[in-house]
């Protein structure tokens, strides 16, 4: 076999109706853009569903290293008063 | 009911069944897994359309056949499909640019059926003319791709434009039998679609860096029952188990 | 759809047991591990292997099945088979997406699988003769699979446990289209019940092996279980299996091909008989009718599309390349 290249593998990321965000649901190999859509048509939404599909290469994604969880999502922890729970309204202020 | 649209429907569903067959012959071999569910996909959609084309025919028809008995009950000579519809597969190349062929046809003749005379074939061409178009571009992609890939995919899809070149033609010769549902406004005439598919076929061409295709002697009989070799192996996959054990239910 | 009992596996542990009581921390507090996670050389391997085992079984699992797209008896059938096969390669490629994440890529599994050093579910290496053998398939083979997946939609690895989620919600009309045609054939004539029954007779065996081996000789069940890759031995499963599958029988009017299949009162579950682990084990060794049969066929459909494959890429790097001359060009 003289192939040595694999066709590249993309991530797919479906809008199942309008009002919700697209969302990832999994990855396909494909060698063009249109190829990657088709398949992404084809092998994620034979049962309706999606109204709209995202195709992005995976070599693409640029991720944050689980190694670097703690410093960067550590920090956000003790900022309670970020939440609404932090604020001391009486009862008799009603909902807010 | 006259008879004669009753086959020239017949004739229809014939083409999507045989070609829906072949189709389905890929399905675990495909050359990667993405097309092994993309071709199963238009392969569902044409069995689909003769479903519903089948069951129409015998409802006109009011013979009591189901679409079983018009698709598994008859015999070869009673079959009217197009030829190309019922070639062997052949390579991947040869396989989509068959598809293609069928697909920008089949997208053209719905359009015109969608506003057809007779309600149930409008409401059929609705659905289909969207499952053609998009069998249509995703064939047509292939074609671009191996055409304009690499020198053994282009030999093998000017290859498949030779095999293919005498089987086109059958697209646009008259079924005999659709002239009256022509008349009626019930059915397209296919002549009038020629131009718009040789066009569709050419703009891919050029994408592709294929040749077009010579024009050569087309063969035809399809729609008489006039069929190749091919068709008779075909049909004894086809018809295995209603031949084996006729008149049961499954 | 068809997971087996992982067969062959024997890795070593090289981490400091802090890291691996980390690890294990982990697992125990039901933490889902992802891709990019620090994790036991050991466990990745399993995984990959089992993923693996697990994705190269649904694609062979095409094979059998899709033996008699073309024979269907009606229309409505021939939809259902087409759409059921495409759903295994679906199956298969959502399994192979997962293990991907683990660093081995489909290339490599492909190639492991079309050079007859994989594994996958043996139950595949027999072959479907008659159209019953289709029912019997969905209703046996992927009950069996679908007593063997629910549990692994909770699996500690985050992407397998999710593409078993989205395996199992399509698997739901598998194995009802499987009994239903055997439904079909126990109504029909005296011709189509013995077919039912022919080959109801001929799986049996076949699926219960699918389980895997028994739990005192299954190598990695306690590992695999401690890393909740793994939430049921193979004897607990194939208990509820039969116990599931013998009152549908009966509601067939088919009888299961095992004389010492009796309902067990005080252990409230049925008994059934010896399994044939000489055959088992053959048949993954490579001895089964069609193991030869189904590995050629998907190193044909491999190497007759490699032009296919190369062809996509070279006309893709064309295509890149056209674009940023027309932008280079602006």
């Amino acid at each position: 076999m003289s192939e040595a290249e694999e066709i590249p593998l993309w991530e797919v990321f479906i809008r199942p109706r309008n009002g919700l965000a697209h969302r990832h649901c999994g990855s396909l190999h494909a060698a063009d853009a249109e190829m990657a859509l088709q398949a992404a048509r084809d092998v994620y939404t034979r049962r309706g569903e999606g109204l709209s599909v995202w195709v992005i290469p995976s070599a693409q994604i640029v991720a944050s290293d689980p190694q670097d969880r703690n410093v960067l999502f550590d920090p956000a922890d003790d900022k309670i008063y970020r939440h609404p729970s932090f604020y001391n309204i009486p009862d008799d202020v009603g909902h807010m | 009911m006259p008879p004669a649209l009753v086959a020239a429907l017949i004739g229809l569903a014939d083409d999507h069944l045989i070609l829906g067959h072949r189709l389905s012959e890929w399905c675990g071999h495909a050359p990667m897994l993405e097309e092994d569910l993309a071709m199963p996909n238009i392969a569902l959609d044409l069995i689909g359309q003769a479903r519903g084309l089948y069951t129409y025919a015998g409802e006109l028809e009011g013979a009591g056949r189901d679409e079983d008995a018009l698709a598994f009950g008859r015999l070869e000579r009673a079959y009217r499909n197009l030829l190309i519809c019922e070639l062997p597969n052949g390579d991947f190349a040869h396989t989509m640019l068959r598809q293609f062929y069928f697909a920008s046809f089949m997208q053209l003749f719905w359009q015109e059926v969608e506003s057809s005379t007779d309600a149930t074939l409008a409401a059929i061409a609705a659905k289909a003319v969207k499952e053609s178009q998009y069998h249509r571009r995703h064939c047509a992609e292939w074609v671009i791709r191996l055409g304009d890939g690499t020198d053994e995919s282009a030999r093998r899809m000017e290859e498949a434009v030779t095999l293919l070149a005498p089987y086109a033609g059958e697209f646009f010769i008259a079924d005999p039998e659709a002239c009256g549902a022509v008349a009626a406004g019930v059915l397209p005439e296919t002549q009038a679609l020629q131009h718009a598919w040789q066009a569709d076929v050419e703009q891919v061409f050029v994408a592709a860096k294929l040749a077009p295709p010579e024009a050569v002697y087309a063969q035809k009989g399809g729609r008489r029952g006039l069929h190749t070799e091919a068709m008779g192996h075909l049909l004894a996959q086809l018809q295995f188990m209603q031949r084996s054990f006729p008149d049961m239910t499954w | 759809m068809y997971s087996q009992g992982l067969i062959g596996s024997g890795d070593q542990t090289t981490e400091t047991p802090k890291f691996l009581a980390a690890f294990q921390a982990r697992i125990d507090a039901d933490e889902k591990i992802e891709p990019n996670d620090p994790m036991p050389a050991a466990y990745r391997k399993t995984l990959i292997r089992q993923i693996g085992q697990h994705a190269h079984s649904e694609i062979i699992g095409m094979l059998p099945e899709g033996n008699w797209i073309t024979r269907a008896p009606t229309l409505r059938r021939k939809a259902a088979l087409l759409a059921k096969v495409q759903d295994e390669g679906g199956h298969g490629l959502y399994l192979y997406s997962a293990a991907e994440t683990l660093g081995v890529s489909r290339k490599q599994m492909t190639e492991e699988l079309v050079s007859g050093r994989a594994k996958y579910s043996s139950i595949f290496n027999y072959p479907t003769q008659t159209w019953a053998d289709i029912g019997a398939i969905g209703w046996l083979v992927d009950g069996a699979a679908i007593m063997n997946q629910v549990p692994l939609c909770r699996c500690s690895y985050g992407p397998y446990a999710r593409a078993m989620i989205r395996v199992c919600k399509e698997e739901s009309f598998h194995q009802r289209q499987g009994y239903e045609i055997m439904l079909k054939l126990a109504e029909g004539s005296p011709a189509q019940k013995e077919m039912a029954q022919d080959a109801l007779n001929r799986w049996w065996w076949p699926s219960l092996m699918m389980f895997g081996p028994p739990d005192g000789a299954s190598e990695h069940s306690d590992q695999s279980t401690r890393w909740k890759i793994k939430r049921f031995t193979n004897d607990e499963l194939r208990q509820k299996f039969v116990d599931a599958t013998v009152p549908q029988a009966q509601r067939l009017g088919l009888s299961l091909p095992d004389p010492a299949l009796a309902w067990n009162e005080a252990g409230g579950r049925y008994d059934y008989g010896e399994i044939d682990w000489d055959e088992f084990w053959a048949v993954v060794k490579g001895h089964g009718p069609l193991n030869k049969a189904r590995v050629a066929a998907r190193k044909k459909a491999w190497e007759d599309g490699a032009w296919v494959r190369e062809a996509a890429l070279a006309h893709a790097k064309k295509r890149a390349a056209r674009q940023s001359v027309a932008i280079a060009a602006e």
